[in-house]
This record gives structure tokens, sequence and C-alpha cells, in this order.
């Protein structure tokens, strides 16, 4: 890679520091079902880093969208540098300067790197393309900001960090004002990141006021100015950085203290449950993986985004092909392509992360999508007919237990809160016996009350002797329930964790590993168990 | 698997894969198992490779290029459109009964009543691909329920305005003129299909409007949050491809001599067939339309060697099905193969 403190600036516009450049009053934004913001003042100066931290669905990447011009607010003032905007559209926002890079990447995979740049403000004449100039721009743009990437290629075929340089190089392409970063390191490398941040540094002195979206708080207490926190769709406060700790953000961000939010498991490891063994999925996202999971304990598996940790997961309950390798649950071999129900009735089971997508029929009612993984059981059905009092009576007591709000079995999942559903969707692990439970991102979209619930049933399964393998992106959560934590890089498990070993220092330091480590045999500070 | 080949040592192996890959990307099986099949048929088919029958093929096909074009648009912003079929019917039906209403009328203007009943039926491809276009860019409804209720419309309505019967009574020059005449030697569809061919292809090598069909299929999302103008493109995708089916029509109608309502029930499922077989994802994002020209050629090569050889018609619309399942398996199994990084 180009060293990018060489190179010219790129082209900005001038402003002076300290100017107001986004000032925006008592925004709200309702979603079906959500109050995805209400009532957020935010505003932003040039020459500033203003980091938006929060949880999964507090409202920040509503905010962001909303400042890209993405999606209307439905009340509130929202000005771009003294102008009052209202009815903005993306197209409007990118001519006005504000370059959002998103995280969910607004790239075409089919289109080149060069196409996916201009798209949507093509170089050219009455509808007919200048090649030429684009092909020239695009190179100076990429130079500019020193990404190793070519114009021509076709962006499905990068890789992730590729494709993130790529986001990133879109934002330059034309006179930026306002930058808006969302997680922009999550799939960098360590050096990568040195030079966005180099990038990030040049941009403030040239008068670019930058929105800065991060979980990694070490990382935005060393770039960022201020700090606004978000909860629940709600501004909780805006921070000088390093006027407030680590755990202070922790607990800004959560509402509560952290011993609060993470009950203390007391794990108590017996025997093995699940061992997966040098296992390699046929489309590489996970490579020579080796786990085991034992009862009595939480084991965590964190990584950054696209690492792979939910596909090897997926993978155990036959959701992914598997193409090399052996699972064991209860040192049984499964089948090289286990199926689901062949899992389920060794006692393993799978809560996706996408609870709309994968998890819940949203039509149904609660009752039915609590039992569906259970059909076959005596209680549900005998001789493939349903027994649907037995069912009534079974799922009413789970979602006794699970404390269900309101406890009606026969409403629609649809109409229910994030929380719940996931309740409901952890009631299918009920009505089995269940021993090993693989949850993928529990807790993605839900508020702090219903977290704090899903915490506590994982204590009680732990307490029971169930095994649980929690895979999450959520730094804080992993660290604090996880008995043993693996962490995953680029397809592969580079380190295993545990005691004291366990903190975001130690984590960190695994989710950057530069490219030249993953051959290599992992660190012997942490050197894998096998 | 494809551990299992590194282990054995087979980097040259998959360096020749990987070349073959690039190969078949740039051009495709299809050129070569089109040539293979003339040949194959020029030498075993009797009467395959004699002028009247190139020249019937080549016509033919015209109407099955200009339609899988116009399908391959659809396709590729990620929709469909089973109306083009019902689309041909309903412009054979209106464009015969308006030429055939004015005749009586004003017998000394051939020029008036052809344009007049020309614009009639592109005026109804227009109008079905108007509805498609709207319903699915405002209201998105599934392309797949509202292209078939369409069809319903435009097929009955063919039905109600001529209870079936064909319309006689168009211009003697337009039917041998244009419809059945050979322009240089060659049909005259044949030209129309070229020049529809050329036009999508300047669309979509260099024009925004190209680029822009290929973002929608490819990342709808994206296009939106890039500023296209999605809902535009979206409309202007499905009345081009209603109004090329129109135009497919004309010629057909033309070169029949009569309108009619029953005119191909077989159209709509050739037009995706031949996109498919072209390499037309029904994803959207990927299609080539020198492609689809070649994959409606090939369709109807396939026809035409059937026809001679006297196959059965019923066995020929199960043949054609089991192609276009092929064709679509092929697709689905070609787009999980490419890795993952």
């Amino acid at each position: 890679m180009i060293e990018s403190s060489q190179a010219t600036p790129p082209r900005t516009a001038q402003a002076a520091h300290g100017d107001l450049l986004l000032e925006m009053t008592g925004i709200s934004k309702r979603f079906p079902g959500v109050l995805a913001l209400n009532d957020v003042d935010f505003d932003l100066r040039a020459g500033e880093v203003h980091v938006l931290f929060g949880e999964n669905g507090a409202g920040k990447s509503t905010l962001i969208n909303i400042i890209a011009g993405a999606f209307a607010p439905d009340a509130g003032e929202f000005k771009f540098r003294g102008r009052s905007l209202v009815r903005l559209r993306p197209h409007a926002a990118r001519i006005m300067g504000i370059s959002p890079v998103f995280q969910e990447f607004s790239l075409v995979p089919e289109l080149t790197v060069e196409e996916n740049l201009f798209l949507g403000r093509e170089l050219g004449a009455a509808g007919f393309l200048n090649h030429a100039a684009m092909r020239a721009k695009a190179r100076s743009v990429i130079g500019e900001l020193g990404f190793d990437i070519l114009p021509d290629q076709k962006v499905g075929e990068l890789s992730r960090a590729h494709q993130q340089m790529v986001e990133i190089a879109k934002a330059f392409l034309t006179e930026v004002r306002l930058l808006i970063l969302d997680e922009p390191t999550a799939s960098l490398t360590e050096a990568e990141t040195q030079n966005l941040f180099a990038l990030v540094n040049r941009l403030k002195s040239a008068g670019v006021g930058i929105i800065y979206v991060s979980h990694r708080i070490q990382e935005f207490q060393k770039i960022g100015d201020r700090i606004t926190v978000l909860r629940d769709g709600r501004k909780i406060t805006t921070v000088k950085s390093g006027d407030v700790s680590e755990s202070e953000l922790v607990e800004l961000m959560t509402g509560r203290k952290v011993g609060v939010l993470f009950p203390s498991i007391a794990h108590r490891p017996t025997e093995k449950l699940l061992e997966v063994d040098d296992v390699t999925l046929a489309d590489g996202m996970a490579r020579n993986v080796s786990f085991y999971v034992r009862a009595g304990e939480i084991t965590g598996i964190a990584g950054l985004v696209g690492c792979g940790k939910s596909e090897i997961v997926r993978a155990v309950y036959g959701l992914e092909a598997v193409a090399a390798g052996t699972i064991r649950v209860r040192g049984e071999k499964m089948a090289v392509r286990p199926t689901p129900i062949e899992m389920l009735r060794h006692g393993v089971c799978y809560f996706p992360s996408d609870r709309v997508a994968e998890g819940l029929a949203l039509g149904r009612p609660v009752r039915e999508n609590a039992s569906m993984a259970a059909l076959d059981l005596p209680t549900f059905s005998q001789m493939r007919v349903l027994r649907r009092a037995s069912e009534r009576r079974a799922i009413q007591a789970i979602i006794h237990k699970l404390k269900l709000r309101p406890p009606q079995i026969e409403r629609t999942v649809g109409k229910l809160s994030g929380g719940n559903r996931q309740k409901v969707l952890l009631s299918r692990g009920m009505t089995r016996d269940i021993s090993v439970f693989l949850f993928d991102e529990p807790t993605v979209g839900i508020d702090v009350g219903a977290k704090i619930e899903v915490y506590e049933l994982m204590k009680s399964l732990v307490a029971e002797g169930a095994a649980i393998v929690l895979v999450s992106s959520e730094l804080p959560e992993v660290m604090n329930l996880s008995n043993r934590l693996y962490v995953m890089h680029r397809s592969q498990i580079v380190a295993e964790l545990s005691g004291t070993d366990i903190n975001e220092t130690e984590i960190l330091s695994h989710f950057f590993r530069e490219r030249r480590f993953e051959d290599g045999p992992a660190p012997a500070s942490s050197a894998m168990a096998t | 698997m494809m551990t299992k080949s590194m282990d054995h040592g087979g980097a040259a192996a998959n360096a020749a894969l990987d070349k073959f890959y690039r190969l078949y990307a740039a051009i495709g099986f299809l050129p070569i198992i089109l040539l293979g099949l003339i040949l194959v048929f020029a030498i075993f088919v009797p009467h395959f490779l004699v002028l009247p029958n190139v020249l019937n093929v080549l016509r033919s096909s015209s109407y099955l290029v200009i339609l899988a074009v116009g399908q391959m648009l659809v396709l590729m912003v990620g929709g469909f459109d089973l109306s083009v079929g019902a689309v041909v019917a309903l412009t054979s039906v209106s464009s015969a009964l308006v030429m055939a209403g004015l005749k009586a009328q004003i017998p000394d203007h051939p020029a008036l009543i052809v344009l007049a009943g020309v614009l009639a039926g592109l005026g109804c491809g227009f109008l079905v691909g108007l509805v498609n276009g709207l319903c699915v860019a405002f209201m998105s409804v599934s392309p797949f329920m509202v292209t078939l209720g369409t069809a319903s419309i435009a097929t009955g309505s063919a039905l109600l305005l001529t209870n079936g019967i064909p319309v006689y009574g168009m211009p003697v020059g337009y039917v041998d003129g244009f419809g059945r005449g050979l322009w240089f030697k060659l049909p005259s569809a044949v030209y129309l299909a070229i020049a529809i061919v050329a036009v999508v292809f300047l669309l979509q090598n260099f024009t925004r409007m190209g680029r822009y069909i290929v973002a929608i299929g490819g990342n709808l999302q994206a296009a939106v949050v890039s500023g296209v103008p999605t809902r535009f493109y979206l409309v202007t995708a499905y009345v081009l491809c209603s109004v090329f089916a129109s135009l497919s029509g004309l010629a057909l109608t033309a070169q029949i001599g009569s309108g009619q309502a029953a005119i191909n029930s077989q159209l709509t499922l050739e037009s995706i067939a031949a996109a498919v077989i072209a390499g037309v994802s029904l994803k959207g994002g990927v299609g080539r339309v020198e492609m689809v020209a070649l994959g409606a050629l090939f369709l109807l090569i396939l026809t035409n060697a059937m026809d001679l050889l006297t196959i059965d018609p019923r066995i020929q619309t199960i043949f054609l099905g089991v192609i276009v399942v092929l064709a679509v398996a092929l697709d689905e199994l070609s787009t999980r193969r490419t890795k993952r990084v």
C-alpha cells in the first residue's frame, strides 16, 4: 500500500475550524412498531470528529441515514451549513458534500470498482458515458487515498476489506464537507486502519466534519473529539473524548452498571458435549476450525464481521455445507453434512441472528413458532396428527417461564417487540431436550431490559448443565459472559482465551492481526489448546 | 472439494480451470454450442442448410430475438415479464382491427392506415408495460403477480375484441412488402431485430441507463443510496420490454397476414428461455444482449431441426420445458460455484 501521509490531501471544501456544519434539533423517526429516534439533538463542527456510540438498535444508523438523505425525519429541524433541509435525497446530499460510508456497503457486486465509484453521478453528456474521463478520475482518487485497488476489478470479486476501500473512495469522488464513517475499521487490518486514521486527521485539518460510528471504545477515544451516546432512540449525553472512562461509556451505552448488566455466571465445566475438529466449509468461510464446548459453561466466539464465526456454528447445525472435518456430539460422530433435525435429536439447537428472515414465521402465533422444532415429539403429535391441547399446555408453561409479556400464546409473533420475539425463538430450545445451545448474536436489536433477561436465561441454562456457544459481535457481551473465548480472524480460529486473558486489549490484538500471521502459528501466549 | 484438489498439488489444474472459467465468462459456451449444432444439423438433417429454410429460421428467430431482448432488460432489473406473449396477441389484434376498420373509410391512404395500426399496436404495448412498471416500482408488487395479471387482461381483451376469429383486411403492401418481404435478400424482421439488438447494445455499454439497469438488479439498495432514480429505470425497463413485444407482434402479424388473439401461446416461456440460455441471471444484474440474440437463435434452430425431422410438436413442447429447467438449474449452479472471499 502506498504511504498515504505522503500523498496530497484529497480535494476538500475549505471551511474555518469550529464553524457549525450540521445542526439537528428534536429529530424523531418512527418505523412501523418502533420509535427509532426520539427527540434527538446532534451537531457537528468543521474540522471535528464526532463519535456516535450506542448498542445495535440504539438509533445510530437511523440518524446517519437521515443525515445522508436516505430517510426523512418525522419531526425536528435539520440544518446543514445554516440552511434548513427538508426532503433531502441521497443524491442531493452528496452534491452538497455529505458523503456517507456505510457499513452495509452501497456497492453493486456486478459492476467494477470504477463503475461503482461513479454510480449515480457518471461523467458524460446526454446520457452517454465518458469512459476515459471516469477511468482517469478513479485512478487519481484511489491514488490519493493510497488504496491498492484497481479501477477495472469487479467489486463482487474483492475481499471485504477491499470493498470497504471502494466504499470509502466513493465518498471522495466529490468535494467532501461532511464525512460519515460507519464502523469503517470493521474489516480493516491494523496497517489499513492506521492509514485510515492518517486520512481522517488530514481531513480534519482541511476542515471536514466527520461523524464516526464505532463500537470500539479504545479506537474512537484516540481519534474522536466529542462522543454522543444514544440508547433506545434517545440521546443520552454528549461528552468530550477523554473526559469519560471506558467503563463509564459502557454504562452510558447500556444504562446499567457493568456488573448489573452482565450476571456473574458460575461456570462449572464438565464433559465435552460438542467437538468440532478441523472443519473447513465448502465456501471457505471457515478453514481448519477446531473447538470444543463443555457442559456447564459458556463458550464465546468473537471476531469481526465476515470472519466466519457465524458460519461455523451454522455449519454445526447443518445450515452451511461442510467440506472436511468432523463434528462430534457427546463423542458420537455426526454425518459429514448434518441436518437440523438430526442435530435437534442429538440435543443441539441453533438460534439465528436474523430472527425475521430465519427464525420466526411472523404471521403465525407464538404457540406455532415455539413448537415448530419439536412437532415430531409425542407431546406435540402422535402418528403424525397434532395434539393441540397438549401443545397449548406445553407452550404455555414455557412462555410463563420465559416471562413473555403479555403471556398470550395465540398472539401473532409479528406484533411482538424485538425482545419478546427473541424469547419466542428461545422457547424453541425448551420444547425438546436440548443440551447444546448455539446462540448467534442473541441480543441484536433488543432493548437493554430484554438483554438482561436473555443473559439471565443463559445463566440458568448453564446452571442446569447446558452447554452454550455464544457468537457475538458485541465485545462487552462475549467478554463478560464467556468462560472460554475463541477469537476468529479471516476464517480461522486464531486464539483461545480464558480467565484474565479475556479482555478488550487482548481480543482486539487478535482482531487486528496482520495478514502475514494468517498461516503462521498463533502466538505462544494464547496458543490453541489442540 | 476445493481443498481436496489443492491437497493433491493441483495448482496447475486450478490455473487451467481458472483460465477456462475466464474464457467462459468472456464468450460463454453458447456460441460454441450454437456452431456445433449448426454443423451437426447441416450434415444430418435434410433440407436444413438450404436457402428457403435458412431464411425461415432467420425470420422466425427475429421475432423471438426482439421479445427476448426486452425480457432480458426486465430480468436484469431483477424482475420478469410474463405478459409478453399476451402483448404480442393484443398488439396483433388491435393493429389489425384498426387497419381493417380504416381501410373501409380511407382506402386511398394505405400509409396513413398502416401508421394508425402500428401506433395502436405500440400504444397497447406501452400501456401494458407502464402498468407493469408502475405496479412493480411504486407499489412493490411482485413482478410475477403483476405481469401474470396484465397477461390475463391483455389476452382477455384480445379475445373479446375478436371473439377469437382472425382479423383480415390489412393493406396488401403492409403484408407483402413488410411482413413477408425480403429486403436485400433478407426477411424484413431480421433488420428490425438487428436494429433493436444494436440499440440495446449501445444502451448497455455506453449509456448511464445501461449501468443503472445493472445496478438496480445487482443491489437495489446501493442504487438508491447512490442517487440512481431507480423507479424511473424500473418503469423504463418494463415499458421497453412491452414495446419490444409489440414490435415483435407487429412484424409477426404482418407476416401471418391477419390479427390473431391466439398467436403463439409459447412466446413468453420461449423469451425467458432464450434469455436464461444466454446467461441472463434470474437474480438480476447480469445479461448481455448479443448473447440473448444467440440464445433466441439457438432455440429456433433446435425447433426448426425438430420440425424438419417431423418430431411431434407436443414432444417439442416437452423438450422446450426440459431446456428451460436445465438452463435455470445451470444458472443456479454457476452462481453457487462462485467463491466468496
